[in-house]
């Protein structure tokens, strides 16, 4: 089986369980099957039509998925799969005086 | 109750006034009690890796985040949150930082107006996906 692991902002619902195992053939399948032990999961990782959200960075080893074969990138019983957040932000878009 | 340690505080400070004015980022890490306490040990700076302008944006990499979670586990400690600077704007977080704000995350924003740091406040999502301030203490373990 796979190994999946959850970021930290996601560990709160997974029980605080850092990695998961999981059994599936491919990347998209992995991540659905993890929603369906951890529905809470479910918004945080997949989009309305199931598939996995696209500002969700999914890594095998140090390669982005998007570089492989995206969700349908197979998976082994050794691969470890990384669940990284897009980290993003910033201020308003028209500059309000601080004073 | 978030409390920063006095290096940590400094770390993030610094940074922002030298980004300046451009948007700094990078992760803090440390530890939580039971009562969600959380204090802020250590800082791991890192690039804004927005392209465009960096003035009102920030981005940090997917590669820098698996750096983050790597030192937390090396340290034994927590990824406990995110900061980022608003050049010449308030410590408040915007629409954009709430959309793309993570669950569980401490999001600590630095305001500096023409290199001067005027103050640093922090926020966490709360379960309808709104930010809640949460209080900060600046503190020295010396």
């Amino acid at each position: 089986m796979a190994t999946v692991i959850i970021p930290t902002p996601l560990r709160k619902f997974t029980n605080n369980t850092t990695r998961l195992q999981v059994n599936a053939g491919n990347v998209g399948d992995t991540i659905r099957e993890i929603t369906i032990n951890f529905p809470d999961l479910k918004k945080h990782l997949l989009d309305e039509e199931g598939g996995v959200r696209s500002f969700l960075n999914i890594f095998i080893g140090n390669d982005d998925i998007r570089d492989l074969q995206n969700e349908k990138t197979p998976v082994k019983d050794d691969t470890i799969i990384s669940i990284v957040p897009a980290i993003a932000g910033g201020k308003e878009n028209s500059s309000s005086p601080l004073k | 109750m978030l409390v920063i340690e006095t290096d940590a505080h400094h770390k993030m400070i610094e940074d922002a006034v030298n980004s300046f004015p451009d948007e700094c980022c990078g992760f803090m890490l440390g530890e939580e009690d039971k009562d969600e306490n959380r204090t802020i040990t250590e800082i791991l700076v890192v690039d804004n890796s927005k392209e465009g302008d960096r003035t009102r944006r920030f981005e940090i990499s997917p590669k820098d985040y698996l750096r983050a979670e790597q030192l937390a586990v090396d340290k034994n400690l927590t990824l406990l949150g995110i900061y980022h600077s608003h050049p010449n704007h308030p410590a408040i977080p915007s629409e954009h930082d709430r959309k793309a704000a993570q669950p569980f995350f401490s999001y600590v924003i630095i305001s500096v107006l023409n290199n001067e740091f005027v103050a640093l406040r922090s926020w966490r999502l709360n379960d309808l996906e709104q930010f809640d301030e949460e209080s900060v203490k600046n503190f020295s373990f010396t």
